[in-house]
């Protein structure tokens, strides 16, 4: 019998009951909610599984919501069953005032890195991440620069003026810009 | 007694050295050696820092983020005309590969469908710029190894591979090619004559360069044993691409999510048993045997279509394809259509879609969430750089100073993938 | 109302009539040399600038550093192939160390990570000692108005050429490297030591 969505959701409900939700399949693709404390025991059973084998992690990253209070920052993951040819997504939400989310760097080795850069990027704090540290900024940055509150660019350059740009505000009429 | 005097004045200097030497240093029987951000071999910045027990490697650190660019929080101001200019610059050795997995991710979003034509001249475009890049990076584990020839004689016809870009979209690195639902404009004859010439001539270069390289002792001497790794660790590494594949695992996106009809072409999936060096460049070049195959398909399938058929280049996708001059001026929907994309105003609908293409390096993934607004939500990159450069530490660890080198250009690391 | 209709455009694709059938480049009398500086000539003696003897010397051997970072590394690799020779230009070394080059060619984004590192490896360069800023993101950070990219690499070095693009075609680089040879040849002995020199370093911060 060929694994299909359905066969995956039921699976999941029968182990997890509600604690899973929000399910949909947004262009073919299972998703699905998780609380965060389950993180890890929905992906070590997706792993195990014999008829289930999601043993691929093909892509872990976070979104930012500022709207939703408590329920900012969502990390995603992206699970792939190779024999069967199958991916999933899980989202884990938590709020951005104590961002902790367990690692899952002991299942799998790739999380590593995809977790520094989602540190680096959103300070979502990875209990018992091996290393955690900033990954693809400089290392003295004390910002999160993805989270939506920060803007793109550099506030310090004074070689462009943002109000060409759309950004910012035009000078005033009678200043020198206005005469020729 | 002067000589005497001399000496122990000597003794004298020489402890009043001011070095301060740092803690544990004396203890220390490892060296630690910097290799990189700029270093020669390193092709791109990224830095290692070896420690070394003589010419051994003990363990290695790696820094990236020389270059990064910040380029999923630029997504999040730009419309997603604007966004493929930022997907060439990722695996820059074949942008067109990132243009159109980008596009093939837009269209999924929009739910726009590309005619058969358009397919199979992305199919021939992106099987070019796999070629391309597997040339560069086989070209350079070459020259690594000290084997200069081999990069000087195949670049020639990346060069023709440039000429075929430039004749499609005007570019010849950072392409920029095509539009969401096809190409902006139908391919010429020149292209075509062009692709070919390539067709003809390339694949007695391609058997000079394995002649060069296949068979030499010092090349196999250099890279047998170098750097391997098992399927189990390079799955569990996230490995994806031509080095996943010289582990021996088959898993190739274009095979199992077959997307722009490459379920329409027969081609072999080239598969190494150890994940060292050598099954990485026997592995490249298989696949850019496999790639040529694909072509000499394609092209034979563009030649058969006649008449109105072959006039095809882009989907009828209105909304988000830029309409004709000639009915820009002259029909009021077209105006408007042109005007929304231009200013990017067109109505993104809310979704969340990841899409994932065979990129040089494995697979390349774009995960888009709209909120509905005109530039998306949040759009992150699955970068194969990224995810398997981790696995050098356990690559190189108890292998000689000079694996270091040759595993790092073997795993073809571009910097502007793995920072993004 | 009469409406005019004006056609503009015909939409027959332009026929295309360059590059397809390339002529062969005549090379028999087809080669340059050097030419001489300005000088005087008499019964055994040429008396010229000392500055123009050693600036032609040093305009046709300037050995290159390539500072590759990004997309345009790979252009250069092209322009370093056979394709669009560099080494016809005296750039046959590529010293890949900086205590042993005349030029130093940025190529490629320039983070403010990298910021720091593109300074040591400029002041380890002796004199003289050019740099050569190739693409729009060494020359002004490019497309990438962003937090983490270095707004153009003349923040931290001081720069001699600009060769704008994205990336700039090989002949661009090719001009940009004449243009090199240009000022190379034309520089006065005494310009390193010059009091003008010293203020351009000391506003980088280099003593």
């Amino acid at each position: 019998m060929a694994l299909t969505n359905e066969t995956i959701k039921d699976r999941l409900i029968a182990k997890f009951g509600e604690q899973l939700s929000h399910f949909e399949e947004p262009y073919g693709l299972l998703t699905f909610e998780a609380p965060r404390e389950l993180n890890l025991k929905v992906m070590q059973f997706l792993f195990d599984d014999e008829e289930l084998r999601f043993q691929f992690l093909t892509d872990l990253t976070a979104v930012h919501y500022p709207d939703q209070a408590g329920r900012e920052l969502a990390v995603v993951y992206h699970l792939h069953n190779l024999a069967d040819n199958i991916r999933l997504r899980f989202k884990v939400f938590t709020g951005s005032d104590k961002p902790d989310i367990f690692t899952a760097t002991q299942l799998y080795s790739s999380a590593n890195w995809m977790e520094r850069e989602t540190y680096d990027f959103f300070g979502i704090n990875f209990v018992g991440h091996p290393n955690l540290k900033r990954i693809l900024n400089v290392d003295e940055m004390e910002y999160f620069p993805l989270r939506k509150e920060f803007p793109l660019e550099d506030q310090t350059r004074i070689d462009k003026d943002d109000a060409m740009f759309g950004r910012g505000t035009l000078p005033a009429a009678g200043t020198i810009a206005d005469k020729n | 007694m002067m000589g005497e005097m001399t000496l122990i004045n000597k003794n004298k200097h020489m402890s009043e050295h001011h070095i301060k030497l740092p803690e544990g240093s004396i203890e220390k029987t490892t060296t630690t050696l910097n290799l990189g951000p700029t270093h020669p071999a390193t092709h791109g910045v990224f830095q290692n820092i070896l420690e070394l027990d003589g010419e051994r490697i003990v363990s290695a650190e790696q820094t990236i983020g020389y270059i990064h660019r910040a380029f999923e929080k630029l997504a999040e101001r730009r419309p997603l005309y604007q966004i493929t200019t930022l997907t060439d610059r990722l695996n820059y050795c074949s942008s067109p590969i990132n243009n159109m997995g980008w596009h093939i991710t837009c269209e999924k979003l929009l739910g726009v469908k590309t005619p058969k034509r358009v397919d199979y001249l992305r199919v021939i475009i992106m099987e070019l710029s796999r070629i391309s890049d597997h040339l560069i990076c086989n070209s350079v584990v070459g020259v690594d190894s000290g084997a200069f020839t081999g990069f000087l004689y195949v670049m020639q016809y990346r060069e023709l591979i440039y000429e075929i870009y430039e004749e499609v979209c005007g570019s010849r690195l950072t392409t920029n090619m095509g539009r969401i639902g096809g190409f902006e404009r139908n391919f010429t004859n020149a292209a075509f004559e062009k692709l070919e010439r390539f067709m003809a001539e390339y694949p007695a270069v391609l058997k000079e360069f394995e002649n060069l390289f296949t068979r030499n002792r010092i090349f196999m001497e250099r890279t047998i044993g170098a750097g391997p790794i098992s399927a189990e660790r390079a799955l569990n590494y996230g490995f994806t691409g031509p080095n996943l594949r010289a582990a021996g695992v088959d898993y190739d996106v274009r095979v199992h999510t077959p997307y722009a009809s490459y379920e329409d072409f027969t081609f072999d999936i080239p598969v190494g048993s150890t994940g060292d060096c050598y099954d990485r460049f026997l592995v490249r070049n298989g696949e850019m045997w496999q790639s040529l195959r694909i072509i000499e398909q394609a092209y034979r399938k563009i030649q058969e279509m006649k008449g109105a058929d072959a006039e095809i280049y882009h989907a009828d996708a209105p909304e988000y394809y830029l309409p004709e001059k000639k009915d820009v001026y002259t029909k009021m929907e077209a105006l408007i259509w042109h005007f929304k994309i231009v200013m990017g105003e067109t109505e993104i609908p809310p979704g969340e879609v990841y899409n994932s293409v065979e990129g040089g390096n494995g697979e390349l993934g774009f995960y888009l969430i709209s909120d509905g607004g005109r530039t998306p939500y949040r759009l992150h990159f699955r970068r194969p750089c990224f995810i398997y450069y981790q696995a050098y530490s356990e690559l190189t660890k108890g292998a000689m100073l000079s694996d270091a080198v040759i595993v790092m250009s073997s795993l073809n690391l571009i910097a502007g993938e793995m920072d993004a | 109302m009469i409406f005019l209709y004006i056609k503009i455009f015909t939409y027959m694709s332009r026929p295309v009539r360059f590059n397809i059938h390339p002529i062969q480049a005549d090379i028999k009398d087809n080669i340059s040399l050097a030419n001489m500086p300005e000088g005087y000539t008499g019964e055994g003696f040429f008396a010229s600038r000392l500055s123009d003897v050693v600036g032609l010397a040093r305009k046709n051997s300037i050995w290159p550093m390539p500072f590759a970072t990004s997309c345009c590394g790979i252009e250069f690799m092209a322009v370093m192939a056979s394709h669009y020779d560099l080494a016809r230009f005296g750039a046959e070394r590529l010293a890949f160390s900086p205590r042993q080059c005349d030029l130093l060619m940025v190529m490629g984004t320039i983070a403010k990570k990298m910021g720091p590192i593109v300074k040591q490896v400029y002041l380890q360069m002796a004199e003289p000692r050019w740099v050569l800023a190739m693409g729009a993101c060494a020359s002004s950070g490019g497309i990438f108005d962003t937090y983490s990219v270095l707004q153009g690499i003349d923040q931290v070095i001081p720069v001699d050429v600009y060769v704008p693009g994205c990336p700039p075609r090989p002949e661009a680089v090719i001009d940009g490297f004449m243009r090199i040879q240009d000022l190379v040849s034309q520089e006065s002995v005494r310009r390193r030591n010059s009091e003008q020199y010293k203020a351009l370093l000391g506003s980088y911060g280099i003593q």
